[in-house]
């Protein structure tokens, strides 16, 4: 047996401060209470990070409507300098960002390292490019900023996410205060750092950590003009009744539960790397992940066998390590939710599998799961696992596909498979979710828009039809 | 029960319109897949003791080849020396696979190699375009055998390939490992002609099918070789055709793999795809010449601690 | 029998306008505005005007473009056709010409929206990847009174192969719309009238799970427009929220049909 010897990057390119205050005006500064982040592979305590109150959500947005009046009027030629310049550092300092990342939040390096960081530096240097450029974006001749965005984002792509959020923003004149997750503040706290290196001017960008509270003080903030949200549909509902009546411009990207839906003429070997790519990348945390695989039954044993097969050669373990497949599960509560639902989806009936899969001792881990002989009437196949869980399901012909894959309040992605064009159209055109991926998954670009049909929210982020959420 | 209707059940074609019916039938590629599969897997980090190992492996997967106008039998025996003691400093550095040679030099290096447990490979079958009548090709293969050649690299009609003569291209490979004897037959396939992923996994089929011991990437005489898409997908089908068959199949890439880092990420992709059975010299095998010294480079620099230079390894 | 020089009108029953059919309200109830007896729709005549539309949204979102053009503009003929009509229930002709030719405007839509709102996205890989506008479903419109306004709500939510169920701000001028629906090749189903109160009708319709999308165009009680965006939360219904004050008259602009719309991008790789 050809066994890998471990090939753990190195930590020391990242310098992890012991304490962490909110990023406000351009300065860091204290807050009554704080918070600590762990590392999720081991639950080491990573740093002590402020938590921010009202008054600091307060100050946060302040600041941004100060800086507003300026960086709306600054001419979109210097705000794409910025953004440039944040975007180069970014490259700069990827794998810095790369490590801090899989650290805080416990996905492998090799996800963090070429996927993650890439597609961050990416969206910035895609959203500078459009600041001097929005009057030919569709949106009328004299397209305005909002105002002051309050973004709250997830803890599952924490710099990505804020990319997605901060760079359109910046790029169409709006300032920000943005509110990392729980779980992952650290990347967020280092982007405060970039921005300064940038000499962004102050107030453009404010950084407030902290749990749910801090979010709902942010997103419930009188002068807050538009309202970002990426995260449940349970949260994403709640800000949508929150912001009833105040006329803040409202984007939410939440929950999904994707059908992948393979057809008997599927390139198979491919299928199966996109089934796993589907529901193992990030350890399923991940809201379009190809949570239900819905394959054609003349078809199903073999494919099964293969899913099997490769799913025995996947590496669970040390986010760090190079070769590591699926790292830890970001939280305990996390963890605590992906177990309990696979405990139902055992007790309703499906069969459970995963393959021999030593877990280390500390930390929080899942081994990846497929749950076989699942039917629509199981939990398993309706609720979002947001985990490394794999949900089966049977179909005989393309209408059942269709209608099995849209039976579901979300509507965020889809996965279709078959080596037929005509077919792949035809499916493509019937499924309800905004992002349709054909003979491939999970693959994110900034000049494609995502975003979801349905419970899964509204508004696109990427592309040209990204900057629509920021402009009046 | 009819022929066919056995045939049918044993997974063997009968007919010329069957064995199409059956190559096209295969599931498709989808290029962008395969090839990201294949890029994946070449980030696989080997270092330390698992690398020691996968380059004393890899050095006894290699055929050690050399496939020129200008062979002479001095040079196929210094090659052959060398096969036997690639690193004659280090003792414990294992011999490679195979020398693999043309039909002509086959006397030369069997006189070196002869009871050492290397084999002796030979291309045959006109070499290496395949452009010949069929009991030229016939001619060439047992001449090779009755020289002592005991592994047979034949090439495929890709021109019959291309044409959609299946029949034909099967016949050839039925016929030639009969001219085989009890040596081995490996078949290229020469990929780089075959210009699609799917010919590549139909011809590898057809191939099996018809009686290939080994199923190899390339000549190494066209522009492009041996690929780690192209070495994934005929993993793929040898693993999916033991599955159907119950035979086992080896793999060769041959030509263009000239680091130690590339013959690493093809040790990946067989521990990744088919397992450990393929990770055996019977089993998988890299068609190459200078990758050797590469090889001997870095187990240098693994045993002694130091980087190593070129002018402390043979040329030959 | 006696001739009499003044002949006796035949009066017009309003109805409400559910599925292609006029049915009066099932909970028989009426009431009067301008002297007229209007259907006062119930909540169970919301309940199967979303039926009736949901019913109706595949197929006319499957009809190419091209038709759905053809059908928008046999509707401005007819609404043309019966410009005395809308006169005669108080609407200024001008502002009858002004919803013909918006919903003229509109018709012309169909099939360039999606080529406006949508193309292919330059993707830094072997991908083609496009993206392309689909309707939302169902949009519950709550109307405002004009005819302008009327027109200027329905149509971008239709032309993009929604359909609707709209709470009417003016019955008569709605009602008599819903007549031009019917007789110009519109499929049932596809535009639905509610006549009633807004207050009674509209939050069964903004808390109604298969309802993809409200527009609040015709709610002017602030409360209420609060009140309906908190329910469409529930199912995160897309939502138009009124203008302060709304001009009917200016360009509208693409942003009506858009807010209906949803983006779909696909993926695929590009291979041999």
């Amino acid at each position: 047996m050809f066994e890998y010897a471990p090939a753990p990057e190195s930590r020391s390119v990242v310098t992890i401060a012991p304490s962490y205050g909110l990023f406000i005006d351009g300065e860091f500064g204290e807050a009554k209470d704080t918070f600590k982040t762990i590392n999720p592979a081991d639950e080491e305590v990573l740093s002590e990070v402020a938590l921010a109150g009202p008054e600091d959500v307060d100050r946060a947005v302040a600041a941004a409507r100060r800086a507003f009046e300026g960086w709306s009027t600054l001419p979109g030629s210097e705000r794409a300098k910025y953004l440039f310049r944040i975007a180069r550092i970014i490259q700069e300092r990827s794998r810095e960002l790369a490590v801090l990342e899989s650290l805080d939040n416990g996905k492998p390096i090799k996800e963090s390292r070429d996927v993650d960081l890439p597609l961050v530096a990416a969206h910035f240097f895609y959203y500078a490019g459009w600041a001097d450029k929005l009057k030919y974006a569709g949106f009328g001749p004299d397209p305005r900023p909002l105002g002051v965005a309050g973004q709250v984002i997830p803890w599952n792509f924490p710099l990505m996410m804020l990319a997605w959020k901060i760079a359109p923003a910046l790029a169409t004149g709006n300032t920000v205060v943005l509110k990392p997750a729980e779980t992952t503040p650290l990347s967020a706290l280092f982007f405060a750092d970039i921005c300064r290196q940038a000499e962004l001017p102050p107030g453009v960008v404010n950084i407030v950590t902290g749990a749910g509270d801090t979010g709902r003080y942010l997103v419930e903030h009188p002068d807050v003009n538009k309202v970002a949200f990426t995260g449940s549909t349970e949260v994403g509902r709640a800000i949508a009744r929150s912001v009833a009546g105040t006329g803040k411009k409202l984007t939410l990207e939440l929950g999904g539960k994707a059908a992948n839906i393979v057809f008997d003429d599927a390139p198979i070997d491919q299928a199966v790397e996109g089934i796993v790519n589907g529901i193992f990348f990030n350890q399923g945390h991940v809201c379009c992940a190809g949570s239900r695989l819905l394959v054609q039954e003349s078809i199903a044993e073999e494919l099964l066998a293969s899913l099997k097969r490769r799913m025995s050669t996947l590496r669970v373990g040390d986010p760090l390590d190079k070769n590591t497949d699926v790292g830890a599960i970001n939280s305990a509560a996390q963890l605590a939710r992906i177990t309990e639902l696979s405990e139902i989806g055992a007790t309703e009936g499906a069969e459970r599998w995963s393959p021999e899969c030593p877990l280390p001792d500390r930390g929080f881990w899942f081994a990846p799961t497929i749950f076989t002989g699942v039917t629509q009437a199981h939990r398993i196949a309706r609720e979002e696992i947001f985990g490394p869980v794999l949900s089966v399901l049977t179909f005989r012909t393309p209408a059942e596909a269709i209608e099995k894959a849209n039976n579901t309040p979300y509507g965020l992605s889809a996965g279709v498979w078959s080596e037929k064009g005509s077919r792949i159209l035809a499916v493509a055109d019937k499924l309800r979710a905004g992002v349709v991926w054909a003979n491939t998954f999970n693959k994110f670009d900034p000049t494609s828009p995502f975003g979801g049909y349905k419970e899964s929210g509204y508004g696109r982020e990427g592309g040209r039809h990204g900057l629509e959420a920021y402009l009046a | 029960m009819t022929a066919t209707a056995t045939s049918r059940l044993s997974g063997l074609p009968d007919s010329a319109s069957d064995l199409r019916t059956f190559l096209h039938g295969l599931p498709g590629v989808d290029k962008v897949g395969v090839e990201a599969r294949a890029a994946a897997l070449g980030t696989r980090s080997v270092k330390t003791t698992a690398k020691a190992q996968a380059i004393d492996l890899a050095i006894r997967m290699v055929d050690l080849t050399t496939l020129e106008g200008a062979d002479t039998p001095g040079k196929v025996r210094a090659l052959s020396a060398k096969a036997l003691r690639p690193d004659p400093s280090d003792p414990t550095c294992p011999p490679v696979a195979a020398v693999c040679v043309y039909p002509a030099m086959v006397p030369f290096a069997a006189e070196v190699l002869a009871g050492s447990g290397v084999h002796l490979a030979s291309v045959a079958t006109a070499f290496p375009s395949g452009q010949a009548p069929l009991d030229v090709k016939l001619a060439d293969t047992r001449d090779a055998v009755a020289a002592g050649a005991d592994e047979i690299d034949m090439v495929i009609s890709r021109g019959a390939f291309l044409a959609g003569d299946y029949g034909k291209v099967f016949d050839e490979i039925v016929a030639v490992k009969e001219a085989c004897g009890s040596a081995h037959l490996k078949v290229i396939l020469e990929t780089g002609e075959l210009a699609t992923y799917d010919n590549v996994r139909r011809a590898s089929w057809l191939a099996m099918l018809a009686g290939a011991d080994f199923i190899k990437t390339s000549t190494g005489k066209v522009p492009v070789a041996a690929t780690l898409p192209v070495t994934l997908i005929m993993l793929e089908a040898v693993r999916d055709f033991r599955e159907r068959h119950g035979r086992q199949v080896g793999v060769k890439p041959a030509g263009g793999i000239r680091t130690t880092k590339d013959a690493i990420k093809y040790l990946v992709m067989i521990n990744e795809t088919v397992g450990d059975d393929w990770l055996d010299p019977d089993w998988f095998r890299f068609g190459a010449s200078s990758l050797l010294n590469d090889l001997l480079m870095q187990r240098t620099k693994l045993t002694t601690g130091h980087y190593a230079g070129p002018d402390y390894f043979t040329l030959d | 029998m006696p001739e009499s020089s003044v002949r006796l009108s035949v009066r017009k029953t309003y109805k409400l306008y559910v599925g292609g059919k006029f049915p009066r309200s099932e909970s028989g109830r009426t009431y009067l505005v301008d002297g007229d007896n209007v259907s006062l729709a119930s909540r169970k005549d919301a309940r199967d005007a979303v039926v009736a539309a949901r019913a109706a949204q595949p197929k006319w979102a499957g009809a190419t473009a091209y038709n759905r053009g053809q059908v928008l503009y046999r509707v401005a003929e007819m609404l043309e056709a019966r410009r005395a009509e809308f006169k005669a229930l108080g609407v200024k002709g001008s502002e009858v010409d002004a919803a013909v030719d918006r919903w003229v405007w509109y018709a012309g839509w169909s099939d360039k929206i999606a080529q406006v709102a949508g193309g292919a996205n330059p993707v830094a890989g072997p991908f083609f990847n496009i993206s392309a506008p689909e309707p939302t479903g169902v949009v519950a419109v709550v109307a405002p009174p004009s005819l302008i306004g009327l027109v200027s709500v329905i149509a971008p939510a239709v032309v993009t192969g929604n359909t609707v169920v709209v709470v009417a701000g003016n019955p008569q001028a709605a009602v008599t719309l819903a007549e031009v629906f019917a007789t110009s090749d519109v499929p049932g189903g596809v535009v639905n009238v509610l006549t009633g109160h807004a207050a009674e009708i509209a939050p069964w319709l903004a808390s109604h799970d298969d309802v993809n999308a409200i527009d609040l165009s015709g709610v002017d009680d602030g409360d209420l427009a609060t009140e309906l965006e908190r329910a469409a939360a529930g199912t995160l219904k897309r939502v138009l929220r009124p203008s302060s004050a709304p001009d009917w008259t200016a360009d509208p602009g693409v942003g009506p049909m858009t807010a209906l719309l949803e983006t779909k991008t696909v993926w695929h790789p590009k291979g041999f």
